[in-house]
This record gives structure tokens, sequence and C-alpha cells, in this order.
């Protein structure tokens, strides 16, 4: 039985990687240019960066698609790890407004910097949008309070969520830059325009954060059976708590920051995840949120640029469409289930 | 056998407020602690503060001879482990995954088992009966089963310290049955200690060793079941107004139906032992007689009864007390006879005569 349990597991990764491989070519070899196969393969494995070809694949699409697979699994991961720790299926970090945080911050941020003439680096950036982060997620811990009742955690986010974005809005509206331009598409969510640079800034980010993750799979472990019998396992609570809390907002503000805020992405993922390997255990559920949050993120950005090519659709709303059917999904699901 | 958990002086609430002060407990390998005491006495207060996860407001809990607050977190978790009344609700996760949890302080930073861990799990599952669940769906298991699996999971830290707070609480009658015998399987062997707390008394009557009262923020009383549970003291500890609590039987009975009996009922032997409690339902004050002093109906119609007539035990029913009874019997409406009789009631059937000559007699199906 265990045997096949793993059987299912490896099959899953398996399956998993290929889409995520199948979809990054995908995103590879279509856009509003059409470019050879032959042409491509030759600009990708010479490293040749001087021909439209090389420069299309090497300064568009190869960053782009990079970007979404790795801000996709960041933020599916930022999602797992609020879902588990709040022990609520519909947490996740624009959900509990911490993606809109992170947003209102680095607007901030960004409109202080063109203001003097500076343009902020990607480290700062990040920094920005982490304050922002951490900001929201304890005024939402404070608000909802030591309940673990689903509705007021979700409603608490929602409206702090509403309130930085329209306060963002309002920074965005009244700043006076021509840059505003960029400002205003970024606020909207892309994974386009980013920069090799951010890119690397994002990924060494991100990863260290997933390395950090893994020694939280042993407490996580525990804490799914409640706080009460994870503190009688000998879990530090407080080292748990704070460590969790600030790797799920450094995750989702490094997305935020290069892409802005991306909705549905941190709910839908794990749901469909824990679907498909039929556990919730974080040693599975951490890179399989990574890989199905990449591949997620690589087949709505897929759609966002070809649809209605070459009108581009801003990526929060293909990942609403996909994510959000899947929460409604879920919830009538779980009621389904409680009444049974 | 020396106390493996005891406390000095130790008083146990929530921030600077002690809910019972001055504690002064033991608990030893091979012996069950339980503590009873009305709700909200502070129960599980106390609970958590001897498993560390809450620090005491004054005093101190020592475990195998050491401070409670000198041990490490994972040091300390496995020597003592706890089944909570909290209930878990893990997503997809399987009974043998709730039990490997338990495993945690002996893994490594990643948590990965051994085939040793293994091994305790399966055993632990083996030793509470759930080895058959193992691949079903924790959130699936009837509340019996979840109690036993997370026993089980209790047991994979390998303690000698076993904390249980209101285990039974939610079991049926067989299911608390099970629990409590398993528990007591468990400290037969010697080496576990267990300290836990319930509401059902007549069950902690006999199937703890020592008990712990808790009353008005302080421990009450300690001692073994043959101590607590004498005389009226159980009735003082719950201070119970409505109603009554017989020590020795175990059972609860409701307040009497007061004013001047209405209906006779001559009973004895038990037989007239849920007549009494339907006289009792339906609100009409009755009169019992006469009863030899160590009969079957006696604590039932002690309870119950507005007048109860008895005689000395082991003897036949004098002519004397059924003239009293015959007196009693005389201002009642009907009478009811549930007993037959023999040499030592024989006495009693002057009553039944009376109200069969008087047309006061009638069948038991007929109160109403």
């Amino acid at each position: 039985m265990r045997d096949k349990r793993q059987n299912r597991i490896r099959l899953c990764f398996l399956l998993l990687a290929v889409l995520v491989l199948l979809l990054g070519v995908l995103n590879l070899v279509t856009g509003s240019t059409s470019i050879g196969a032959g042409e491509l393969c030759r600009a990708l494995f010479s490293g040749e960066r001087d021909g439209s070809a090389g420069r299309i694949l090497w300064n568009i699409r190869l960053p782009r698609l990079l970007a979404a697979a790795v801000l996709g699994g960041a933020l599916a991961v930022s999602g797992f790890l609020l879902q588990t720790f709040f022990a609520n299926p519909i947490a996740g970090p624009f959900v509990l407004g911490i993606s809109s945080g992170a947003k209102l911050t680095v607007a901030l941020a960004m409109i202080a910097c063109l203001g003097r003439g500076m343009v902020m680096n990607s480290w700062g950036m990040i920094g920005a949008a982490f304050l922002g982060a951490l900001l929201v997620m304890g005024f939402v811990l404070l608000a909802a309070g030591r309940t673990r009742g689903m509705a007021r955690l979700i409603v608490c986010g929602v409206m702090i969520g509403y309130i930085c974005s329209a306060v963002t809005d309002f920074a965005v509206t009244f700043a006076d830059d021509s840059n505003i331009v960029n400002l205003h598409y970024w606020s909207m969510g892309s994974f386009a325009g980013v920069s090799w640079e951010a890119l690397g800034t994002a990924s060494l980010a991100v990863f260290v954060s997933l390395a950090c993750c893994v020694l939280l799979i042993k407490p996580m472990t525990a804490w799914q059976l409640g706080e009460g019998y994870a503190k009688s396992m000998g879990v530090n609570l407080r080292r748990f708590r704070l460590a969790l809390i600030g790797l799920s907002s450094l995750l989702s503000a490094c997305v935020t920051a290069f892409a802005g805020p991306i909705s549905f992405v941190g709910i839908a993922v794990p749901q469909l995840m824990k679907l498909l390997f039929k556990t919730a255990k974080p040693a599975v559920m951490l890179p399989a949120c990574f890989l199905g949050g990449a591949g997620f993120c690589l087949g709505c950005d897929l759609l966002a640029r070809t649809l209605f090519a070459p009108t581009e659709l801003a990526i929060g709303s293909v990942t609403a469409v996909f994510g959000a059917p899947v929460v409604i999904w879920m919830l009538l699901h779980r009621d389904r289930e409680a009444r049974a | 056998m020396s106390e493996l958990l005891y406390t000095d002086k130790l008083s146990v609430g929530y921030g600077e407020k002690s809910v019972v002060r001055d504690i002064a407990l033991a608990a030893k390998p091979g012996q069950v602690l339980c503590l009873i005491g009305p709700n909200g006495a502070g129960k599980s207060t106390l609970l958590k503060t001897l498993m560390g996860a809450l620090p005491p407001t004054g005093g101190a809990v020592y475990l195998d001879g050491r401070q409670l607050r000198a041990y490490q977190e994972q040091e300390l978790a496995r020597i003592s482990s706890a089944v909570l009344t909290a209930r878990p609700e893990p997503e997809l996760m399987s009974a043998e995954e709730v039990v490997a949890v338990g495993r945690y302080p002996y893994t490594g930073r990643l948590g990965i088992l051994t085939e040793e861990d293994r091994r305790i799990v399966r055993e632990s599952m083996e030793k509470v009966g759930v080895s058959d669940l193992a691949e079903t769906d924790f959130s699936l298991l009837s509340d019996g089963q979840r109690q036993r699996v997370l026993l089980a999971r209790a047991l994979c830290q390998q303690p000698r310290l076993l904390i249980l707070d209101e285990p039974t609480s939610f079991l049926d009658i067989h299911h608390k049955l099970d629990f409590l015998q398993l528990i007591r399987e468990l400290v037969g062997g010697g080496g576990l200690a267990v300290v836990m707390s319930m509401h059902e008394l007549e069950l902690a009557q006999r199937f703890a060793d020592v008990l712990l009262c808790i009353r008005g923020g302080r421990v009450d009383r300690m001692g073994n079941p043959e101590e607590i549970f004498s005389g009226s003291y159980i009735e003082q500890l719950y201070a119970i107004k409505n109603g009554s609590y017989d020590s020795l039987a175990g059972t609860a009975e409701g307040p009497r139906a007061e004013g001047a009996p209405r209906v006779f009922v001559i009973g004895g032997g038990g037989s007239g032992i849920s007549l009494y409690r339907k006289l009792r339902r339906l609100g009409i004050p009755f009169a019992v007689g006469v009863l030899p002093e160590n009969d079957l109906d006696l604590p039932t119609a002690r309870a119950l009864a507005a007048v109860v007539i008895t005689d000395r035990a082991n003897e036949p029913v004098s002519a004397a007390k059924v003239n009293e009874a015959m007196e009693v019997l005389k201002s009642c409406e009907r009478v009811v006879c549930t007993t037959s009789f023999g040499s030592v009631n024989l006495e009693n059937r002057r009553l039944l005569e009376y109200a069969k000559a008087h047309n006061m007699l009638i069948n038991v199906n007929e109160i109403e």
C-alpha cells in the first residue's frame, strides 16, 4: 500500500516535470514574431544574442518564461505555507492581502525613487515588497486574532487587500512622472519586462527561501495536528511561526516586486496538487507546489500572450479565470463532504 | 516506587492569574492519577502546566527529579506525551501518518523516519489495536478509533509520562470501557505513569489508582477511590443541588418529588428501582416500605421517595414497622406492589392485602 502511494507520487512528479518542460518549450517557440524552430535552437545553444532571433529569445522570451516559472512556483509555495499555517484551505497571499500590501509599498518606494530621479535596484524592490507583506501579515494576524475561523481571517485579508489596492491607485494616479506608465502596467501584474538582473535576484531570494522551507517540513507536519499537539511534541512554536510567516511573506514579496500582484495561484495550485498527489504532506507538497505553480503560471502567461495577440492580457486576469473556479469547486466539494 | 512527576507548591493559571493554587501531587509509574472536579475548576489548566505547555504561576513541576522548565523541548517530548481535548482535523492524512508524527522528537532535522521509527509506529498501533486502520484517512475514523489512533501517536513518543485530557468524553460507553481498559493494560507494564482528567465519575472510580479532587481553586482532596467515593463527598465536590449522587453505586438521581406521598410502593430486592425513577419523572411523591437496611432498592428509594420505612438488615421485617408503613399507606391514593414475598418480607404481605381489600392496588403500567 505504501509502495503504491510512493509510486503514485513518483508518477505525479514525472507528469508535472514533463508538463512544465512542455509549457516552457511552448512559451519559447510561440510569440508575436514567428521564429523557426531551427533558428531558435541555434540561438539557444550558440548563446548568440545579436541576431533578431537571438535578441527575442535571450532578451524577451527566456527571461519571461523563467520568471513565470520561478515566481509562479514561489507564489504556490507561499500559498501552501499560509494554508497550512492557518489550517484554512482558501488562505493565500492574495486573499490575505499580502500581495496587495507588497504592491503598495513597492509602488510608494518606486514613486519616491522616481521623484528623486533614481532607479530602484532589484534588492530594493524585494525589500520594499517584503516590508509591505510583513506589515499586512502582522495586521491580519492581529485582526484575525487567535480564532481559526475561516471566514473572519479571509474577510480581514480581503478588506486589507482592498485598502492597500485603493491607496496604491491613489498614489499611482497622483504621481507625476512619465515612468508611471510602467508602474501602472506593473501594478496590473505581468511577467514581461523582468530583466536578467531582476531574475537573478528574484531566483536567489526564492531558492534560498525554499531551502529554508525544507527545514520547516518537519514542524509543519506536526503543526498539521494542531498547535497543542505541535507544542507537546517539542516544536518551538515561536520560532516556527516567525519562520513560516517570514518565508511565506518573502516568497510572495519576490513575486509582487517583479511581476506585480497575481491572484489565485497561491490558493488554487496547492489545492490542485493535494488533489493530484492525494496527500498534504509538506515533504511532497513543497516541491509539488513549486512545480505546479511554475506550470500554472507558464500556461497562464502563454495564454495571456497569445489569446488576443498582439494585445496582451494582464496575467492576474488569466490566473483568476483558471484559479477561481478551482476555489469555488473546492468549497462546494468541502460542503458536500461535511454534510455527508 | 518513586514518583516520576511531582509538584511543589504549584500554582497554575493564565498570565498573572492563578486558577488553582498550592498543588502538591505525585504520579508514580504503574499508576493512573485522575483529576476530577467541576467544570472550570482548572483540570485542563493543571494538565497543560504538567505537560509544559503553560508556565506555572507559582511553584514548580518536577519530572524525573528535574524541574520541568530545565528541559529542552524535544528532550521533554521524549519523556512525556499527551492526548489533548483538541480534535485534530489533518487534511489527507492516514491514521498511520498521524501516528508517525509522534516520532517527531526522535527524528532528524528533516523528519525522515528510519526503519526503527517505522517499527515503533507499527508496534504502537498494534498495542492500541488500530493496525488494521493504518491506511484509512484519519478524518473518516469514528471518535473511538480517532482516540485510539491519537493514543498510538502519544505512545510513539515512547513516553514515561502520559497525559490525557478528558480522553473518553466523546466516546460511547463501549468505547469508554475499551479505552480505559487499554490505559490500565499500558500502565500494567509498570513503566508508564498516567495523569488524566475525567468527567465520568463512576469510571474514574473504577479505573484510577489515585484521585485528585479540584474545587474552588485548590486541591480539595487526594486519595484512592475508596477514600474519595465515600459518604456524600462527591455531592460536596460538585456542589450537587438538583439531585443526588450515590458514591458507592456510581449512579446519579434527579431531585425527589416533594410533598405528601400519593403512591405507596411495596418494593424490595431491586424490583422497585425503575418504578421509583418513573414516579420521580412524573412528579408523583411516593412512599416505600418496608425495606431491610441492606436492600438493593434502598439507595434509589432514599434518593427519590418522600417517605421510606426501613427495618434492620438480615432480619425478617417486623410487625411494628409494617404497622408504621400501614399508616402511611392509608394516606396514599394508590398502592403498587413490585416484589414477591419470602421469609424476610413476609410481613409486608399485610400491606398488599389491605390495598387489595380497599381497591387501592394498581398495576405498574397504570401509572401515568
